[in-house]
């Protein structure tokens, strides 16, 4: 219980570690997704709209990839960003740009996929509606979005939820390095084998907060 | 009647399949601008589909369309630029997850019109279907009719030049209906807008339209304006459908100069026909066209028959009289007429129609 108080006291006295530690937890985890969504949308969007041999088995893929094991991307980014490895020459192995990285293609296939299905749910009718009264094709697929944008914007939250709380990848090619590239749960998997205590409680406690806000987020949402 | 520069929609031989199921056949049909048209069909006989035709929202399996002289390709950016000239109201609303403002405004916004002029367009057309207090109101929390006129009011705020309309009131209540109806006759009148309208509601396509079509499992049976559909059905299918609620079969026995007798199980009925003896027929007597006595009356009508009434049900207004006269007929009288005669099962009555009430059209032989 000691140490749960002293985790308190950190989080109350807004902590320079524990800040910056969450602070960073958070762009990465933010840039990852904003950048995945701004890719996965779109592609999402064009494989929903359009018919292609194959595109049932594409979609089968991609909701295969939702369970990716996240250090088999740290394994497959490590090997490819190593000094050694085609990408080395990047030097950008255990830097944020990695994780960034990394979290991308961890949450790309579940954003694709709750993508396809968001869309999926606005019914034919309103694309018919649409094209009657004279929308293109960019336009329809636009006012689509618009129909599905809570359950869109509920993919994004789920995306981000996934990013925020993978350790293994983060860990794999983040390395942990301090002032560079700790974030909450390579710290809390690091300091907890350290006895460090109180430091992995109170980003624990930050993560569980962060998690209950995303919670409240999408509840708001669906009810919508 | 008004006159139409004729050939402003053209669809000729068309045909389209769903799976192993024809849904047209054959049909052409050529509509003049601004013209008032109603496609009258039960379920299922295809209206929607040659409406999503005409809209250019499927290519049909055979068949050609021309719009305004235009031959339409079967893909391409001149589908767009065509279909933009229409408008199309489906059967059950389907409003935008919007505010009824942007619903209204989106059609415009997608031909790229100026800010300013969508704001009036939209102000002056939500004026009109009696929605100008809704404006930002989201669309889906509307009831059913008023999410209907939103509908309306998005297709006809792009003043389009042709308007599809397929059942338009289908699921509405008699109050929305009549709204509804009332908000296309005052279009008809405005603007010199071209209307395909698909109903299963034979009164309102006699209200609305100009010239109706029969539309029967695909095909167009039969084209003409609604008293010519109503009192002379080409085949018995269309009786049917138009309400014919006597059909009976005959055969003529006698023609004098366009007065055929015509042999009914043994009683002789005279109609205008020009069918010689010894055609099989049927004779199609409309129910208001026969009116109820105590006695045999003396008038120029040429049929009259002593029979017994066997049944009178009360519809509103009027009241349905199934008698006997050695035949089955079905008669319409007001209800109040009906308890002046004091009509019942049982009573005796004379059965009185004219020779030109009388619509003959043949029987084919199988």
């Amino acid at each position: 219980m000691d140490s749960l108080t002293k985790a308190i006291e950190l989080l109350i006295s807004f902590d320079r570690d524990v800040m910056e530690i969450a602070g960073r937890s958070l762009s990465i985890s933010g840039t990852a997704c904003l950048l995945a969504s701004l890719i996965c949308i779109p592609l999402g969007s064009l494989i929903h709209f359009h018919h292609f041999p194959g595109k049932r088995v594409l979609i089968n893929i991609i909701q295969t990839l939702f369970f990716l094991p996240t250090v088999l991307v740290g394994l497959f980014l490590l090997v490819l960003l190593s000094r050694t490895g085609p990408l080395g020459e990047l030097g950008i192995l255990f830097t944020p740009t990695a994780m960034v990285i990394g979290q991308m293609i961890l949450i790309t296939p579940l954003l694709l996929g709750l993508t396809i299905s968001a869309l999926s749910g606005v019914s034919k009718e309103i694309v018919d509606t649409a094209t009657s009264l004279g929308a293109s094709g960019f336009q329809t697929i636009w006012l689509v979005l618009r129909e599905a944008r809570y359950a869109v914007l509920v993919a994004v939250l789920i995306g981000f939820g996934r990013a925020i709380s993978e350790v293994g990848c983060a860990l794999m090619v983040g390395g942990n390095i301090k002032g560079a590239t700790r974030i909450i749960t390579t710290v809390i998997s690091l300091e907890a084998g350290k006895g460090n205590l109180e430091l992995a409680m109170a980003l624990g406690i930050i993560l569980l907060f962060l998690a209950l806000i995303i919670n409240i987020a999408l509840n708001r949402l669906q009810q919508r | 009647m008004k006159s139409f520069s004729p050939n402003f929609i053209e669809v000729i031989d068309l045909s389209h399949n769903y799976g192993e199921q024809e849904v047209l056949q054959g049909l052409s049909l050529s509509i003049g601008k601004g013209e008032v048209f109603a496609l009258i069909g039960p379920t299922g006989a295809g209206k929607t589909t040659l409406l999503r035709i005409i809209d250019l929202l499927e290519v049909p399996g055979a068949g050609e369309i021309y719009f305004d002289g235009n031959f339409i390709p079967r893909s391409g950016k001149q589908r767009l630029e065509i279909r933009r000239r229409m408008s199309f109201i489906h059967q059950k609303p389907q409003v935008f997850n919007l505010s009824v403002y942007d619903n209204v405004a989106c059609g415009l916004r997608w031909r790229g019109e100026k800010r300013n002029g969508i704001a009036d367009k939209v102000d002056h057309i939500l004026e009109i279907v009696g929605l100008e207090g809704y404006k930002n109101r989201n669309a889906r929390t509307l009831s059913g009719g008023e999410a209907q006129r939103v509908a309306l009011a998005r297709s006809l705020v792009l003043e389009p030049e042709v308007l599809l309309l397929d059942e338009p009131t289908a699921n509405l209540d008699p109050i929305s209906t009549a709204k509804i109806e009332q908000l296309i006759s005052y279009v008809a009148r405005q603007s010199n807008t071209t209307m395909i309208m698909a109903t299963h509601d034979m009164s309102q396509g006699q209200q609305l339209a100009d010239r109706i079509g029969i539309l029967l499992d695909g095909r167009l049976v039969q084209t003409g304006n609604a008293t010519d559909i109503f009192h002379s059905p080409l085949n018995e299918e269309v009786a049917h459908f138009v309400g014919m609620e006597n059909i009976i079969e005959g055969i003529i026995i006698a023609n004098n100069e366009g007065i055929a007798t015509v042999n009914i199980g043994g009683n002789a009925i005279q109609a205008v026909s020009n069918y010689p003896a010894g055609k099989e027929v049927y004779t199609c007597i409309r129910p208001e066209d026969i009116t109820l006595a105590l006695s045999r009356t003396q008038s120029s009508a040429r049929n009259s028959f002593q029979a017994q009434v066997t049944q009178v049900t009360t519809l509103g207004p009027l009241s349905r009289v199934e008698i006997n006269c050695g035949f089955r007929l079905v008669a319409l009288v007001t209800k109040i007429s009906a308890e002046e005669l004091n009509l019942q099962a049982g009573r005796e009555v004379y059965a009185t129609f004219k020779a030109t009430g009388v619509h003959i059209m043949e029987r084919k032989t199988s």
